[in-house]
């Protein structure tokens, strides 16, 4: 056989075969692309976006994750600006005052440097803002309450932060909300792929097991699978976490564990239909290994359905770590976490201010991003023509 | 005796033993506890007599299967201990709260019951029309949405008042009639009604996403203040101060589940209506309308109870987070707030309880799945 290479038919039959098939394959997945329905498309757009940002947060964040830029803005009660530019505090306090009588009921100037400036209320607490919103006494609106901050700026305008950078403002103790989006888009989504990825292993490592050795394997795993699922997996999370303790590592190992018996069930029942095969029976008797029989016989086939399914299994986990972190369980300050972030800005949703909504969009987002995909690959798998 | 009560019988007995289990796993859970629970609560400072007293009057020196079935005994009579935290009776706590949460998750679920299976069928039977895909589009995205984030959605309009520019709604609206349109127009060998709709969506949805662009026409929405965002409920409140006070949560509620229970119903539905004897039916030219109500709803019960039960189950997850964001004083709330205490006694009781319902619920869907469709009695 050794000069069949010398025969330029074989030569060129060799060379073909490859890119043939090749070329196929490719013309397939163009052809699925295609007809690909606009939902897909934009939820595979969204995705590419999302990877892009949380991999390049560093470059394209204008600030650090937990870097101070600027004051606690927003937080309701107290207004503080600090600047070093500010020469005469007193002259700067008659101007407000005059320019903004019966507005600010008290406003005080750090008496140590000169610079800081407070507005406050003797109100309570959190009164303020809200008066200053919604109280017609106050007889000033949201759009009045931004342009009489834009004015302070102006004032403060040598060391004017909020230029361009601060897009969405500041949070509670003046970090830039931007930067933290940028970065959470990281660590939120990180933390969710790798709860995934373990939650995936496990469950269909284990399915694949019951699926090939069956009896008594089967039947332990299963019964144990059972129990796990008669607990809502929100509830039984928590019971572990009040046990080990609500941190992120106890946190990504626990919902794991509780995902990956949805991953079993699947597996299990996947593996169920392909082992009664004669391929992998043909290789039973060949006396191939277990691992064999997993790896090289089962894996491969049932592949379509779990790439579905792991769309699906990332966005329940996803929701789930975001409303851990929502909770105060999940993922811990000073990590930029949408969900943390959300409930860190909670308080400013009464006083009119969006801000708690753009990390639960980016949330919603992904996640119906993710549903799209799924959605399109789920019918096109399932075979259903319209 | 009848096959159908020896099977529900067998249901319970199950359901009975899966609960026994779990009451297992969540008494067991302390013992897990990483280091000693009792040194954990009074602190590294506590002397050791201090500890073991403690131990002493919680009954931690106790063996844990005798400490086990002495909490089983007290559960049962509706005594679940007292909180390590406050050391108030549990069961004082719960109980007030138990009646706030099943209030709420009712209040949601009378809502979105009938509504999602209304819907759910309407967009089985009008499968793949505009509708349909309407239908499908706006549940994915709302099942896709974390409950905290229609909550606040909802306080900002509905609470704060805080109204947006309907023009970039219409432009939404405009756009998916736009992509109808387009869809109707390209299927012009149906000629006749379809292309006529297709052109009248395009000019339309045209015409609102222009106006969007230009900012011609315009109003607000959503500049709604009636609803509380925070729901204080005290415990002699009023019927209808609660239901006002609990609009909000059981509002997002009902958006979160329906979108579930929609879609459930009508892949069941679809399900259904492709199985032979309907198309039997069809074939011999019975009416749509007839076909519905002889052939298709008797068959549809078990699995829309199916659904239903399975999406109230849902609810009591969605609860927890729900609670957290209106500050509604129920179970939820407690079990988050014992959570972050580590205030494992209060955990315990709670988790029972969300466990129970949702074992009770299920087993009553397996039940009434199998009242109404005897043929499941004899599994393949």
């Amino acid at each position: 056989m050794a000069d069949v290479t010398n025969d330029p038919m074989a030569l060129s039959a060799d060379a073909e075969a490859p890119r043939v098939e090749q070329e196929s394959r490719w013309v397939t997945v163009r052809r699925a692309f295609r007809s690909a329905p606009l939902t897909a498309w934009f939820g595979m757009v969204v995705i590419v976006l999302y990877i892009v940002v949380a991999i390049f947060a560093p470059l394209i964040a204008p600030y650090d994750e937990t870097e101070v830029v600027g004051d606690s803005f927003f937080e309701p009660g107290t207004l503080m600006f600090t600047s070093d530019t500010v020469e005469d505090g007193r002259a700067f306090k008659k101007d407000l005052t005059t320019h903004f009588d019966g507005v600010i009921e008290r406003l005080e100037i750090n008496s140590e440097n000169m610079r800081d400036i407070f507005i406050t209320s003797d109100a309570p607490e959190k009164i303020f803002v809200k008066k200053f919103v919604d109280d017609p006494e106050w007889g000033i609106t949201p759009q009045q309450f931004d342009s009489f901050a834009g004015e302070l700026r102006t004032y403060l305008a040598p060391h004017d932060f909020t230029e361009d950078a601060l897009e969405l403002g500041t949070d509670q103790i003046g970090r830039d909300t931007m930067s933290r989006m940028i970065y959470a888009a990281r660590n939120t989504v990180g933390i969710a792929l790798v709860t995934t990825i373990l939650s995936f292993t496990l469950g269909s490592l284990l399915g694949m097991l019951a699926a090939v050795v069956g009896g008594w394997t089967d039947n332990i795993l299963s019964r144990i699978v059972d129990v796990l699922m008669s607990i809502p997996q929100l509830i039984f999370a928590l019971l572990l976490l009040t046990i080990l303790g609500a941190n992120v590592i106890n946190m990504i190992l626990v919902i794991a564990l509780l995902d990956s018996t949805r991953v079993y069930r699947l597996m299990r029942a996947v593996g169920m239909n392909i082992v009664v095969m004669d391929y992998v029976e043909a290789a039973k008797l060949r006396g191939e290994g277990l691992w064999w029989l997993i790896r090289k016989e089962i894996l491969p086939n049932a592949l379509a359905p779990l790439i579905a399914e792991f769309g699906l299994r990332f966005c329940f986990v996803f929701l789930t770590i975001a409303a851990l972190s929502f909770l105060g369980l999940g993922i811990q300050p000073p990590t930029a976490d949408w969900g943390t972030m959300v409930r860190d800005n909670a308080q400013l949703i009464t006083f009119g201010q969006p801000v708690p909504l753009y990390p639960a969009a980016a949330i919603a987002l992904l996640t119906i991003a993710v549903n799209f995909v799924v959605d399109w690959m789920l019918h096109r798998s399932s075979g259903l023509k319209e | 005796m009848h096959p159908i009560s020896k099977m529900a019988l067998q249901r319970l007995a199950l359901g009975i033993f899966t609960l026994f289990v779990v009451s297992v796993i969540i008494a067991g859970a302390v013992e897990f506890l990483p280091g000693d629970l009792a040194q954990e609560i009074l602190g590294q400072a506590a002397t050791p007599e201090a500890v073991a007293a403690f131990r002493a009057e919680v009954g931690l020196d106790k063996p844990p299967v005798e400490r086990y079935f002495s909490w089983l005994g007290g559960v049962a009579q509706g005594d679940f201990g007292v909180s390590l935290a406050t050391k108030r009776s549990i069961s004082e706590l719960i109980s007030a709260r138990l009646g706030n949460t099943l209030f709420l998750a009712g209040f949601a679920a009378v809502i979105a019951v009938p509504l999602a299976v209304t819907l759910g069928m309407l967009a089985a039977l009008y499968r793949n029309t505009w509708f349909d895909r309407l239908v499908n589009v706006s549940t994915l995205s709302s099942i896709s949405f974390p409950e905290f984030f229609v909550a606040y959605v909802l306080i900002l309009f509905l609470s704060v008042g805080y109204g947006f520019d309907a023009r970039w709604v219409l432009a939404l609206i405009g756009l998916f009639l736009l992509v109808e349109g387009f869809g109707a127009v390209k299927e012009g060998k149906r000629i006749g009604r379809f292309s006529v709709i297709g052109t009248i969506f395009g000019i339309i949805g045209l015409a609102m996403v222009v106006n969007a662009l230009f900012g011609w026409w315009n109003f607000k929405v959503g500049a709604v203040s009636a609803f509380p965002s925070i729901s204080n409920i005290s415990s002699g409140a009023e019927f209808g101060e609660r239901v006002h006070r609990s609009f909000l949560p059981a509002l997002t509620l009902t958006l979160v589940v329906t979108a579930h229970m929609m879609r459930m119903t009508r892949a069941s539905i679809i399900n259904l209506m492709a199985s032979p004897y309907i198309e039997m039916a069809r074939l011999k030219g019975m009416s749509p309308a007839r076909i519905i109500v002889k052939h298709a709803l008797p068959n549809a019960l078990a699995p829309i109870i199916n659904v239903i039960a399975v999406n109230l189950a849902f609810l009591i997850t969605g609860v927890v987070v729900v609670e957290v964001v209106f500050v509604y004083p129920g179970l939820g709330q407690l079990l988050v707030d014992s959570v972050s205490k580590r205030d494992i006694t209060v955990v315990q009781g709670c988790c029972l309880i969300f466990a129970a319902t949702y074992i009770l619920l299920n087993l009553t869907a397996d039940i009434l799945a199998i009242a109404t469709n005897p043929r499941l009695l004899h599994p393949k």
